[in-house]
Formats: C-alpha cells, sequence, structure tokens
C-alpha cells in the first residue's frame, strides 16, 4: 500500500517531492520504503548527467538545454550536485542563481544537492531522487555533478545518456579527462565555443575517441555557447538520438542491463562499506590496530584483514 | 557538531531591487561553516521566487536580506506565496537595514529574528540551531 507522500508524487504534487526527495537524501526508511513503492512508476524519462570541470560551464548549460526542452514541450526536473566543504560538512548550493528564469516555470522543478561526501553512497543518493523525478512525470531528468572524482564518474551511472562539457584552450582538462569521464560520456560537447582554440579542443577530443575502443555509440562531439543558446538545440537533438539508441537498440539492452547491475553493486558497497566501517568502529580494535601500525610492528593490509575477519565471524553468529 | 545531527538546510535570499549582496554571502557562509546546506539564489529575487525555490529545495529556514528600505511591502508578499504553497513549517529570519521602530511589525508577519548590521555571525548560528523546527 504506497503511503500518502508516495501518491502526492506520482499525482505531481511538488511539495511532496521535495518532501519525499529530503527523505531520500537523508537515506532513512521512509526514504527506502518509497523508492520501492515508486520503482515500478519509473523508467519512462530520458535521465541526462552533465558533467565537467568546475567553471566549465555546467550550471549555465543545464539552464539552457532546460529552457530548449521546455520550447519541445516537455517538463524538466533538475538535480544539481555541489561538493559539500569536508571540514564543516556544510555547502554552498548556488546553481539556481545561473536559473532563475526556470524557478517560476511550472514544468521545472529543480532540487540542489550537497555531495555530504558520504561514503560513496553520493551516486546512490542522485539515483534515487532521479528515480523520484521520473515516477513524478517528469519528461527529462537532467543531472549536474563536478566531473571530478570517482564519486561524479559513478553519478554517470544514475542516469542513461552523460553530457561531458568541456572548454577551449583546456588541452591539460582534455587529457586528464582521458582517465575516466571520457569512458562514460555518449556525447561531448565544447562549451564557450566562441572563446579562441573550440576547434582545436574539438579535435583533441575527436583524436582520443579515435583511439577509445569502437563502440556501439560513438560520441558526437558538438560546440555550444550555453550563455547565448547557440548549439542547444543541436545538443538536444543528440541527446534525443542517444536516447533512442538506447531505448531500441539490441546492444543497448546488453548495456542497460550493465548500468542496472553496475547501480546493484554500488549500492551493494556502499551499504557493505558503511556497515563495515560501523562495526570496526563499534568494536573498537581499530585503534588499537591504528597503534600497532603506527609503531610499524603490525603493516596496514594484515590490519584490514583483521577488520575483515572479525566483521566475517559478526556475521557468522548473526 | 556530531554527524548524525540532522543537516539544516537554509534559503538565503534577497528580494527586492537592491544590489548589496556582501551581508547575505557573509552569512551564507558562515552557515555553511557551521555544517549546514545553504541555497544562495543571488539578487533581485521576486516573492514567488523565493517562495518556489523554498517548496523545491524543501528547507527548514528563510533567511532575507534586503536593504531597499522595501521589506514592509515586500516581506507579507514573500509570506503570502509561502503560504499559498503550504510552505508553512519554515523558521524564517531576516537582516539588512530594517529599522528599530519596523522590528515589532517585521515580527507580527512571521520572523522568529532580525539581525541587523554588526551582528555576530555566531548569534545567527545559534539562533537556528535553536528554533529551526524539527520534521516528521
Amino acid at each position: 500500500m504506497p503511503s500518502e507522500l508516495a501518491e502526492g508524487v506520482v499525482a505531481g504534487n511538488r511539495r511532496a517531492l521535495a518532501r519525499a526527495i529530503s527523505h531520500v537524501e537523508a537515506d532513512n526508511a521512509k526514504g527506502r520504503e518509497l523508492l520501492a513503492d515508486l520503482y515500478a512508476r519509473t523508467g519512462r524519462a530520458q535521465t541526462i548527467g552533465i558533467t565537467g570541470s568546475a567553471g566549465a560551464g555546467k550550471s549555465t548549460l543545464v539552464g539552457a538545454l532546460a529552457r530548449e526542452e521546455r520550447k519541445r514541450g516537455r517538463t524538466v526536473g533538475i538535480i544539481a550536485v555541489d561538493p559539500s566543504s569536508p571540514f564543516s560538512h556544510g555547502a554552498i548550493l548556488g546553481d539556481r542563481i545561473r536559473m532563475q528564469d526556470l524557478t517560476s516555470d511550472g514544468g521545472v522543478f529543480m532540487r540542489s544537492m550537497a555531495s555530504r561526501g558520504n561514503l560513496g553512497g553520493l551516486a546512490e543518493m542522485a539515483s534515487g531522487v532521479v528515480d523520484l523525478m521520473d515516477a513524478a512525470g517528469f519528461d527529462v531528468v537532467l543531472v549536474e555533478t563536478v566531473g571530478a572524482g570517482q564519486d561524479e564518474v559513478e553519478v554517470a551511472t544514475a542516469t542513461q545518456s552523460t553530457v561531458l562539457v568541456a572548454n577551449p584552450g583546456g588541452g591539460d582538462d582534455v587529457q586528464s579527462m582521458k582517465a575516466g569521464l571520457m569512458e562514460i560520456a555518449q556525447i561531448m560537447v565544447v562549451n564557450k565555443a566562441d572563446l579562441a582554440g573550440a576547434d582545436t579542443a574539438v579535435m583533441q577530443l575527436r583524436g582520443l575517441l579515435a583511439i577509445a575502443a569502437p563502440r556501439a555509440w560513438t560520441p558526437p562531439i558538438l560546440k555550444a555557447i550555453a550563455r547565448t543558446g547557440e548549439g542547444v538545440p543541436e545538443l538536444v537533438d543528440a541527446i534525443d538520438k542517444h536516447q533512442a539508441h538506447v531505448r531500441s537498440d539490441e546492444h543497448a539492452e546488453a548495456e542497460r542491463h550493465g548500468l542496472v547491475e553496475s547501480q546493484i553493486l554500488s549500492l551493494v558497497r556502499a551499504a557493505l562499506y558503511r556497515e563495515a566501517l560501523g562495526a570496526a568502529r563499534a568494536e573498537g580494535s581499530i585503534e588499537t590496530l591504528v597503534d600497532e601500525v603506527v609503531l610499524r610492528t603490525r603493516d596496514p593490509r594484515s590490519a584490514a584483514t583483521t577488520l575483515i575477519d572479525a566483521l566475517r565471524s559478526r556475521w557468522m553468529t548473526r | 557538531m556530531t554527524t548524525d545531527q540532522r543537516t539544516l538546510r537554509v534559503l538565503i535570499a534577497k528580494p527586492g531591487l537592491d544590489g548589496h549582496d556582501r551581508g547575505a554571502k557573509v552569512v551564507a557562509r558562515a552557515l555553511r561553516d557551521a555544517g549546514m546546506e545553504v541555497i544562495y539564489t543571488g539578487i533581485r529575487q521576486t516573492p514567488e521566487m523565493i517562495a518556489e525555490a523554498a517548496l523545491q529545495e524543501d528547507v527548514d529556514v528563510v533567511g532575507l536580506s534586503i536593504l531597499s528600505g522595501a521589506h514592509l511591502e515586500i516581506f507579507p508578499r514573500v509570506i503570502a506565496e509561502l503560504k499559498k504553497r503550504s510552505v508553512d513549517d519554515v523558521t524564517l529570519f531576516c537582516g539588512g537595514i530594517i529599522p528599530a521602530a519596523d522590528i515589532p511589525a517585521v515580527k507580527e508577519m512571521g520572523f522568529q529574528a532580525v539581525f541587523g548590521p554588526g551582528t555576530d555571525t555566531n548569534d545567527i548560528i545559534a539562533f537556528l540551531r535553536e528554533n529551526a523546527t524539527e520534521r516528521a
């Protein structure tokens, strides 16, 4: 029996959706129940991740994308993830500043999220919020993340299409993207294309793609000026094309299973990690081990093994 | 601060037409450093935009900063827009240039605290920790 809150989300009640997101974000029992109740209603929305380094113009591009989607008559949910301070755990979430005009559009719902630096649980949290917006009936869900680090790469698994935002003159940036982000991007866009070096950046990306293993989907490389909206209709066209690929192609079927599998595994990992850490701390055994490693009477790897063994025996006796 | 303490979400917004957002930014930063999540929406916000942001972001607290002198006109409109959206359980506070003579009227509207120039940000943090409403 779905809760009143779940029904509110499905009915398109914005306040219910806002509250539901808070529960999912807090990863509490109510949030998990909501997601279980609503999952059957998901799968309809186009889910799109926007990633790239800080200052690449992601927020501006997300705003421009949302405007273009609205022109095409689609409703849009936006999730903007910003980093939490590793020291205070607080955050300043300023992405709304670049999307002012969208705030009063009833066909748009935007939510800012702090990464909360939580044990690799960012992807877990974001995919839950994507599901809520999907269940709430939004045609398109845009997820904006800072493209740095493992967490953000994982966030890409929460969406079907990932757009990588690069800039002219960012030669070194492009190089550093090789490692993780290049592989997960299905669409690449050189933003701020009115600046010098845009064509060079496109060529660099093309060069990197040329040496990548051939795939069923070859990422298109586009140019855009998010500030003016130039190139944005073409970007939406490219996204639509990828969405069609994701939804129909035989290859995509295998990819879809792969995506769901990695999503489940990342949930398992986050949950296990939390549990293991909690258990290690609760037993108090970690302090002793730390002392021993500091004194070099034990090495860090055997300390980890000891903790894992302790955890295993806990589970056995359960 | 313990980690299991609920993370307060605070909307800091500037209604009206003045463009001086230094105070708002100082407060936003202090609240972040106190472990809160601050949604900062920038200057020249309409009452409708502020209320809609408060709803979508599901904040616990809304803080308004105004220096234009239009608080007696704009604040009631913000409150009306919040009510219209059934956002009725947020803690409200404000700051900026609000003459002492207007403070009773502002409090009457529902603002629980008014922080003028020279306020110690620790006082704002303490106020929010104490007064932000518990949620179901």
